[in-house]
Parts: C-alpha cells; sequence; structure tokens
C-alpha cells in the first residue's frame, strides 16, 4: 500500500515537472496537429506572443490566422509560439541551419540587419510598394531596410513611457512629476512608507536600458544616443556618463525593487500588476494590459495612468515630448521558404488584419496608419496616440540601433551597472571599446 | 566465438556502424568546430579566414579566464559533493529504516528537466517573496541576502540547484556499486571488531574505488561544461557574475553572431575537458601506488 501511494507521488511530480517545464518551452499548435502529406501547403509561423503573458496579441494572431485558413482552405498555417528570449534564441539556431519558419517576426535595425545581408530574409520591395502604399507609419519601413531594401513588413510603433498606480500615488499624495528631482522626491516618499517605487527586470538588461536611455536623451539631448551609434559621440561623453550616475543614485537611494538583477521583464512586471510597485516604465506594447485585456481585473486597470519621462534640471533635452520607442516587431518571409509566394500572401494579410483589428479588438498599437474617428477605444490609448502624433522626436532604442554584437554587450553592462558591480565610466568606456571594435570590421 | 574474432571482415562489419554514428555525430563536429575557430563568421553570412586571430583572442580574452574559474569552480564544487553523496550512498546501502523512501527522494530531482528545476529554485531564490527569504524574515533577519541578485552571491546560489539536480545520478551509481560490495567480507570485519565507520572506510569505499573515480571525472567534466540551468536562471549575470565557459561560448555565437569565436571558445572548452581528464586519471592512478 504504501508502495503504491509512493508510486502515485512520484508521477505527480512528474507531471507537475512536465508541467512546469512545457510553460516555459515551446508549444505548438495548428489547425490539424500540424501533420503533412495531407496534398495541402503548410506555411510555418513562428511568433513569440505566448498566451499567457501576451494575450491580446496571441489571440489576435490566432483570429487572423483562422480566417486565412477559412479563405484559403488549401492553406494550413503551423503555428509556433515561444517566449521573446527564447525566440531570438531559436531564431538564430534555425538561421544558422538555413530553416527559418516562412513566415516569422523580427526586430527591427541591428537584430534584422544580419539575416537580411545574410540572405535569409526575403526582399519585399513589391508587395510594401503594391500593397502598402503609404500605409505605414513614417520611419517605420525604414527600420527594417538595408541597401536598398525592405525586408519585413512593419508591424508595431511603441513609445516608453512611466506607467504608475493612481491610487498608491493618491494615498500618499503624490504628483505626477515634471522634472527629475520630483521623480526622485516621489521615490523617497514610497520608500518611507515601505512601497517599492518602481520595478524593473534588469537581467534582461533591456527594460534596465530604457531607464538610461531616457536620463541620456534629457541630459544629453534626443539625438545623443543615435550621435554614438553614428560614431559622431562618444559614450564616454559627459553628459551619458552622468545619465549613467544617475541610474546608479536611484539604485542606491533604494528607487528600484530589491534584487532586480535577478528580474526578468515578466518578473518584474508582476510587481506592478499585483501593486506592489508603484511605477513600471515600459513601452506600448503593455496598452493591452492596462487597456483591455481581460485576464487583468478592471479595477486594477482603472488605477493605471501614465506620464512622460519627466525633464533634467539643467539637461539639453528640454522637449518633454522626446520619446525613446521605435518599431518593435515586424513580418519577415523567408528567402528559402518553399511557398514563397503564398508565404508573402500570408504576411501581407497578417499585417493588413493586424492594423485593421489591434486597435479596438485589442488595444495595440500597429504600425499602419489609424483612423480613430467613430471608434470606441479606451482613453488612454486615444492619448497615446495623440502624443505620437505630436511626438517631436523618438529615439529608436540604443540596442536596437545597434549590432547585435554592442547590443549583447549593452545589455550585460545595464545588468553590471544596476548591479553596482562597475562604473559608470567603465560602463562607457566598455561600450566605446565595442562600438570602436565594431567600425573597424 | 573464437572465428568470429578472427575474422577481420566481421569484425569491420560489425564495428563499422557504429564506428559511422560516432564519426559524424561526434568527431566530425569536433573537427569542423576547431575549423570555424579559423573564420571571421556571423552564422549566417560570408565565412571569411582569419587564421589563428580567434584562438589568439581566446588566450588574451579576461571573460573567458574568468568564465573558465567559474566553471572550475563548480567543478570543485561538484567533487566535494561527491563526498556528501558517498555518505549518503553509504547510509542507504545499510540496512537503515526507510533508506528506502530517501533513496526515492534523492531520484525525484532526476525526473524533472533542467528548465523546471530552474523556475522552481528562481522562486525559491527569489529576495521579495521567496520561500528562502520569507523563511529568513519569519525568523527575524532584517538584511536578507539577495541570492542570484547578488554578484558576489550569484554563482555560489547556482551551485545549490546543481547539486541538488545531480544528487539522485551520483547516489544512484553509488549505491548501486556499494550493495555489489560482497556480505562475507563485511561480516568477516564485523567479526574482528570493526565498528561501521570502519568497514565503510576500510572496506566498502575502497571496493568501489573504480567506480568514484569514474564519477570524479564525469563530475568535473560534466561541471566543465554545464550550461543549462545557469543560462536560464541567470543569463550568466548578474553582469558576468554567473558565467560559465558554455554560456560565454553560447553568447558569442548566438547572441553577438561571433559564430567563429564561439567556436574558438568551443574548442578551448573541449581541449580543457579532454586536460582536466588526462590529469584526473594521473592523480588517481598515482594515489593507487
Amino acid at each position: 500500500m504504501k508502495k503504491k501511494a509512493f508510486t502515485w507521488l512520484a508521477l505527480l511530480m512528474l507531471m507537475a515537472g512536465l508541467a512546469l517545464s512545457g510553460c516555459s518551452s515551446s508549444s505548438s499548435d495548428s489547425a490539424n496537429g500540424g501533420k503533412s502529406g495531407d496534398g495541402k501547403i503548410h506555411l510555418k509561423f513562428m511568433h513569440d506572443w505566448p498566451k499567457g503573458s501576451s494575450t491580446a496579441y496571441y489571440n489576435l494572431v490566432e483570429e487572423i490566422i483562422k480566417d486565412y485558413e477559412a479563405k484559403h482552405p488549401n492553406v494550413v498555417i503551423d503555428v509556433e509560439v515561444l517566449n521573446p528570449d527564447q525566440y531570438r534564441d531559436k531564431l538564430k539556431v534555425l538561421a544558422a541551419s538555413n530553416e527559418l519558419p516562412d513566415v516569422g517576426l523580427t526586430w527591427s535595425n541591428g537584430f534584422a540587419e544580419p539575416y537580411a545581408t545574410g540572405g535569409q530574409f526575403a526582399p519585399l520591395n513589391d508587395i510594401i510598394e503594391k500593397e502598402f502604399k503609404d500605409q505605414f507609419v513614417p520611419g517605420t519601413v525604414e527600420a527594417y531596410t538595408f541597401n536598398g531594401k525592405s525586408y519585413a513588413l512593419p508591424m508595431e510603433m511603441n513609445i516608453t513611457y512611466i506607467f504608475y498606480n493612481k491610487e498608491i500615488f493618491k494615498k500618499y499624495g503624490l504628483q505626477e512629476p515634471k522634472t527629475f528631482e520630483d521623480l526622485k522626491n516621489i521615490g523617497k516618499t514610497l520608500i518611507k512608507h515601505g512601497v517599492i517605487p518602481a520595478t524593473v527586470g534588469s537581467k534582461d538588461g533591456w527594460p534596465a536600458s530604457m531607464w538610461f536611455m531616457y536620463l541620456a536623451d534629457r541630459i544629453g539631448g534626443p539625438t545623443i544616443l543615435t550621435d554614438v551609434i553614428q560614431g559622431k559621440v562618444k559614450m564616454s561623453d559627459p553628459a551619458i556618463v552622468k545619465a549613467a550616475k544617475e541610474v546608479q543614485n536611484l539604485v542606491d537611494m533604494g528607487f528600484f525593487v530589491k534584487g532586480n538583477t535577478a528580474f526578468s521583464n515578466d518578473d518584474a512586471k508582476g510587481y506592478f500588476l499585483n501593486e506592489k510597485a508603484a511605477m513600471f516604465l515600459t513601452a506600448t506594447w503593455e496598452l493591452p494590459n492596462f487597456t483591455t485585456s481581460p485576464d487583468v481585473p478592471q479595477e486594477f486597470k482603472d488605477k493605471v495612468g501614465y506620464f512622460k519621462f519627466p525633464l533634467y534640471e539643467g539637461g539639453k533635452g528640454t522637449d518633454i515630448n522626446s520619446y525613446v520607442g521605435g518599431p518593435g516587431l515586424g513580418a519577415f518571409v523567408a528567402e528559402n521558404s518553399k511557398h514563397k509566394e503564398q508565404a508573402k500572401d500570408f504576411a501581407v494579410y497578417l499585417v493588413k488584419e493586424w492594423g485593421k483589428r489591434s486597435v479596438e479588438g485589442a488595444g495595440i498599437l500597429p504600425a499602419t496608419k489609424v483612423n480613430t474617428e467613430g471608434l470606441n477605444v479606451p482613453k488612454m490609448y486615444l492619448d497615446v496616440l495623440h502624443d505620437i502624433n505630436n511626438a517631436t522626436n523618438i529615439t529608436t532604442w540604443f540596442d536596437t540601433q545597434a549590432s547585435p554584437n554592442v547590443s549583447e554587450l549593452h545589455h550585460d553592462l545595464m545588468t553590471a551597472l544596476f548591479g553596482k558591480q562597475i562604473t559608470p565610466e567603465e560602463f562607457a568606456k566598455q561600450h566605446d571599446e565595442a562600438l570602436a571594435e565594431e567600425a573597424n570590421k | 566465438m573464437k572465428n568470429v574474432m578472427s575474422n577481420k571482415t566481421a569484425i569491420i562489419l560489425y564495428v563499422l556502424p557504429s564506428l559511422l554514428l560516432v564519426l559524424f555525430l561526434i568527431y566530425i563536429p569536433i573537427v569542423l568546430t576547431g575549423y570555424y575557430g579559423l573564420m571571421d563568421w556571423s552564422g549566417v553570412g560570408q565565412m571569411k579566414f582569419i587564421g589563428l586571430e580567434n584562438y589568439k583572442k581566446l588566450v588574451h580574452d579576461q571573460l573567458f579566464w574568468e568564465s573558465t574559474w567559474h566553471s572550475v569552480l563548480l567543478a570543485l564544487f561538484s567533487v566535494l559533493s561527491l563526498i556528501g553523496y558517498l555518505i549518503v550512498s553509504l547510509l542507504l546501502a545499510s540496512k537503515l529504516k526507510g533508506a528506502n523512501l530517501f533513496r526515492k527522494i534523492y531520484i525525484i530531482p532526476m525526473l524533472m528537466s533542467s528548465v523546471a528545476i530552474a523556475q522552481l529554485w528562481m522562486k525559491i531564490f527569489d529576495p521579495m517573496n521567496g520561500l528562502i527569504n520569507s523563511l529568513l524574515s519569519m525568523i527575524g533577519v532584517k538584511e536578507t541576502p539577495l541570492w542570484l541578485a547578488d554578484p558576489q552571491m550569484a554563482l555560489y546560489s547556482v551551485f545549490i540547484p546543481i547539486v541538488w539536480q545531480y544528487a539522485g545520478f551520483y547516489i544512484i551509481i553509488m549505491y548501486a556499486a556499494l550493495i555489489n560490495v560482497p556480505q562475507e567480507l563485511i561480516e568477516a570485519a564485523r567479526i574482528d571488531g570493526a565498528n561501521a565507520f570502519q568497514i565503510a572506510y576500510k572496506i566498502k569505499v575502497p571496493l568501489i574505488s573504480g567506480v568514484l573515480k569514474v564519477l570524479v571525472i564525469l563530475a568535473v567534466v560534466g561541471s566543465l561544461k554545464y550550461f543549462d540551468l545557469i543560462y536560464v536562471m541567470t543569463g550568466g549575470g548578474p553582469g558576468h557574475a554567473t558565467e560559465v565557459i558554455a554560456s560565454y561560448m553560447y553568447k558569442e555565437a548566438f547572441g553577438k553572431f561571433n559564430f567563429g569565436y564561439g567556436s574558438a571558445i568551443g574548442f578551448g572548452l573541449l581541449i580543457l575537458s579532454m586536460g582536466a581528464t588526462w590529469v584526473i586519471q594521473k592523480m588517481l592512478r598515482v594515489n593507487q601506488g
């Protein structure tokens, strides 16, 4: 009897283990289980919006795929879903073995460049010209263009804000900050009351980098990071080093959630969603979570507000309508696809429908132009759209602009900066060395 | 039997299939890795031959040596934990009450995938809501450690789940060896007045020393090329505090698109592992006299 109970226990543990690992590994689902040999064209499509953490995106994509399959009975879309970090890794492995999915998603600029110039992505100028004339928000197509050829259909346009919990702010009599000094004071008040001022997942590097990028923008002016990429300014410019120093000042005062160098962006987001942290600097791809997502309680959604990153006294960036952001994902078609024409057709359908449905259905900002007249959408969404239209500058994320080499280093160094493992000077120096090495190539 | 052994064609015929498999799946990739190490290659574009540049860079790469040091530390840690495993296996192999249950408990981590283990331990180590820190604050500790987020502590923190993960594997092998120790020897020793400790130290352990040596080599080589748990839990960070050779290689090859340099690191890892195996074999043989 005892033995039997134990067998059951072991079996249960095993299943728990499997379930746990299932959460984070890839899962594929398709209309017919992905069997081939049924005489149909099978298109492989990979995206990085898992059901759990990007519900709105996941459902929207599922819907579009179903409709496409309904309209094209001879086509089956085999979908593979991974979380973003695994997606990045898998894409590289697939590219190295010439086995990219027929259609997939890619980030812009530095991320896409090796694939595009390495002949992995198919040029899409013809269909952009034919199907999407003047439909994309300016600057998005260019982000995927190399040597005059465009390699992806843009799907997203994002800018970054500090989202905050209005209720917590009200409780302690806090106002949206106008200056960086205000922001620090908010932090001091919150810390005094035992509330975590801001959450950040600095293990991943890129969420941490948003703080740094904004500070660089506000202290050194809106073009400074782009200038670094183009070799006009060095990372060791006093303004940038100062920005890195301010990041560490925030860390020192306990502004960020404790232990954030071990948190991924998702881990960190939990602190904001569970109302343990008052602020979360992130991009507009989180909008569905704060507006339409059925997974987030309405009560919480009502509490979320946002403000633009405050200005820095004496800094060169004096315009609060200068943002850090950029085009996010775009859809690519693999150059080696066996069904290239069909894949292109699907990509066009996907991006077009995405633009049409994302606004009202999901509260997602697409890279295609949006006509909001007569639309029933949440107010925060309209406000953001208004902001984007009135933006004086959108600095594309430094790590997106940089080559993969520099970008990876940047992420590591950001984690180290937040973990106080390096000084701001060393942080700048290592960037400069990597950029110089890149320039010599 | 004798016929087969003297028939050369038969020998070749029997050995060939597995030889081909080993050749194509192991040796040729190794040679190719060494070859790619001579290239400046992004993994997707054109290869450019640059001779020994990557290997020269490797020798002067501070980060490579840092991650090597971390891998070596892990190897030392694993070998030390073998002593712990040995003690546990000795207890389990003696007629201890409840040994059967414990044996199963130790094996369970083996059934879980590394990613699941990583997720589990990340929750345990969570500085705010994690199991350990919750317990610590319950007993009144004010400044609870940051574990994985603390650069000084992160490396040792990831060692713990690794040791936990492999405990079952080593214990099961040691246990299997121990129960094969002839009972007559033990009984004879007992009649001569040896106590349990003496029996373990003077009879059981020497008798399974062959197995133990193999386990030491497995632990060292396994540690040097260790990757998955560390990659999932910390990604080598914070900074490079938990970077090991394999994670560094992965970052260079797949993170930075330096396939050539990544291959060079991989080749370096191979040489280190072979070197370590050779040294251990020499050392253990000398000890035996």
